[in-house]
């Protein structure tokens, strides 16, 4: 994985705002499903599926592929919309989000689509999926592996006493092959997570249980890069990176509103939100228009 | 008597019969499975010794994880380790796995299709003393209603060790039903054994049955006994060890059915939703006939000795023979 050239943070970005763009299509259309969450994460899925992570979309049974477990299924537009636009499915399948017959069920489902490590959806569970995945990579390449097992979390389910238990598992196991990257956006279904069920300092909790713990910008590419290497070097411990990302990102009138966690935008609302993402926030003139 | 052909243990109503725990044929089926795959891998929740994981634990170290106290954790690891290509085998107290983490076994491993096997130790009343808490009498229900699992519940160690290993080799996730205490040891080495096949262990002498008892785990023993005080007393009596009940054998369900027109079923577990339901499902939609239930009516359990539960819950010789007496009244 080398370093991020200026030129290949100007592609990242494109991509992801015709990411964004693409939830928000896929959104509209399914009339229902998550906003905030998916907006918020398409920067990092960006970087892991355009830069950081080892995998081929022609070559699902590749063994030494790196392993992705989204844990918050109901980010599945934005795992849908980056795996589209990597070429694992036709761009215009998004359209069928949630519907009747469709691959792309609600929460992520592995039956519907054999690239995908896991189905997902009901919280607390993939952080241990992930684990198991890196403690069976161990036994079969003991340390020397060079796989990497990421796991996606959202902080709100870190109220889930089953992600704990695997956070103590990891660290009991100095699981070296395992990245957890928490998206920390402080929204929860119900209101802010502080106000729900307080997280206090993430970081600070995971290094107690055995964790290399760092806190980073979840929408700075160099950020999430920069991590993301400090983490593959750390030898001797499972690396969690605690990224702060704002939901709703890339849509002003979205952005840190805990309301839009779990709904869709109607036409106008998408209207407006894709008008501010095909003018990158008004940085561009819209083809549109 | 017994049924020849599949080669039963012939000292089994002598008062010496072996006795060995269900859980300890899981152990020593582990064992050999993991000797002939390298694909194996045990995971457990602090009940390593109780649940005899520790044969396996002890030869391959390498291949066995420890959770600690987190069933959760120990169902969705697995199902994690399984998509690598591993067979991995999961045990706890049947009341904590598949008890407490129902829904990560439901998700991660049935729904995600995953070949996890869940071993379950210490089910049923028969636990004893330590109580109600601990007398898993609801886990026949809470896995066959799941899709992609298969529920074998055996009849004894030997029975126990041929279902691990038969299990080890398929794609299904499974669970394993399995009891603590000493239970006599009916089949033999030469009984043989496949997953998804009901067994007549008990037949009449000659001519058709009139009678028909349907029994799993540790209980099937029980129904031999009344088997065979039945046909001291004249009566013809056939006796199924239903040790698979999910995917069902409904083809020799019907057909022990139609042979003795009423059936009796025996079960350690809440009447409810086990075994029993899952004959009365198969036989109300292709063979309607007259059922009386053995098994826990709609109550937790408690402390006591095995013996004693099995008694207090209705579970015992006696209150097998009255269930026969009536269902046979009930015949159309």
């Amino acid at each position: 994985m080398e370093n991020l050239t200026d030129k290949k943070i100007e592609e990242l970005e494109v991509t992801a705002n015709n990411i964004r763009t693409s939830i928000i299509e896929m959104l509209l259309k399914a009339k229902s499903g998550h906003t905030a969450g998916p907006l918020g994460m398409t920067d990092i899925f960006t970087l892991l599926y355009f830069h950081a992570l080892r995998h081929d979309k022609d070559r699902l049974d590749w063994k030494e592929r790196d392993r992705l477990v989204l844990s918050n299924g109901h980010i599945a537009p934005v795992l849908y919309a980056t795996m589209a636009h990597a070429g694992y499915m036709p761009i215009k399948e998004l359209l069928t989000l949630r519907k009747f017959g469709s691959r792309l069920q609600g929460h992520p489902h592995r039956e519907y689509m054999p690239w995908l490590e896991t189905s997902s959806g009901p919280l607390g569970c993939g952080l241990s999926q992930a684990v198991g995945m890196a403690l069976a990579d161990r036994i079969d390449y003991g340390n020397n592996t060079d796989k990497t097992i990421y796991a996606l979390l959202s902080d709100g389910e870190h109220d889930e006493g089953n992600t704990w238990e695997a956070v103590l598992l990891a660290g009991k196991e100095k699981l070296r092959n395992l990245i957890a990257i928490v998206d920390r956006n402080n929204i929860q279904i119900d209101g802010y997570t502080e106000n729900i069920m307080p997280l206090g300092d993430m970081a600070a909790k995971y290094r107690e249980f055995g964790w290399h713990a760092q806190e980073i910008d979840g929408h700075n590419f160099r950020d999430i890069n920069d991590a993301i290497q400090k983490a593959k070097a750390v030898y001797d411990k499972p690396s969690v990176i605690i990224a702060r990302t704002i939901p709703g990102r890339g849509v002003k009138e979205f952005e840190r509103d805990y309301r839009w966690h779990g709904k869709a935008p109607n036409q106008e609302e998408a209207d407006m939100a894709l008008k501010e993402l095909r003018t990158l926030g008004g940085k561009i003139k819209s083809e549109h228009e | 008597m017994l049924n020849d052909k599949l080669k039963l243990n012939t000292k089994v109503f002598n008062s010496d019969v072996e006795q060995v725990p269900i859980r300890q044929g899981f152990g020593e089926g582990l064992l050999q499975a993991g000797v002939a795959d390298e694909r194996i891998v045990a995971l457990c929740a602090d009940l390593t010794e109780s649940t005899k994981m520790n044969l396996f634990a002890e030869k391959f170290p390498n291949r066995f994880i420890q959770v600690g106290v987190a069933e959760q954790n120990l169902a969705a690891v697995a199902s994690g380790m399984a998509a690598m290509g591993k067979v991995p085998f999961i045990s706890s107290y049947a009341m904590f796995s598949p008890g407490r983490n129902w829904e990560q076994i439901r998700t991660t491993i049935a729904y995600n299709d995953r070949p996890v096997k869940i071993a379950g130790s210490h089910a049923g009343v028969s636990v004893g003393p330590d109580g109600g808490t601990h007398q898993a009498v609801e886990d026949i229900a809470i896995t066959r209603v799941i899709p992609n699992i298969v529920v074998i519940s055996p009849c004894d160690a030997l029975e126990a060790k041929r279902a691990t290993i038969a299990c080890s080799k398929t794609k299904e996730p499974t669970y394993l039903r399995l009891a603590r205490e000493k239970t006599p040891i009916i089949t033999t080495n030469e009984t043989p054994f496949e997953i998804g096949k009901a067994q007549i262990v008990f037949i009449p002498e000659k001519g058709l049955a009139e009678i028909g008892i349907i029994a799993t785990g540790a209980l099937v023993h029980r129904a031999l006994m009344v088997a065979r005080d039945l046909e001291k007393d004249g009566i013809k009596v056939k006796v199924m060890n239903l040790s698979t009940i999910k995917p069902l054998d409904g083809e020799a369900v019907v057909a022990l059915a139609k042979e003795t027109k009423c059936i009796v079923t025996v079960e350690e577990h809440q009447i409810a939703g086990g075994m029993g339901g899952a004959i009365a499902e198969c036989l109300a939609e292709y063979y309607p006939t007259p059922i009386e239930f053995i098994g826990v009516k709609n109550k937790f359990g408690q402390s006591g000795t095995p013996e004693e539960l099995i008694e207090h819950y209705g579970m015992g010789v006696e209150s097998i023979k009255k269930a026969v007496e009536k269902v046979m009244k009930r015949k159309m």
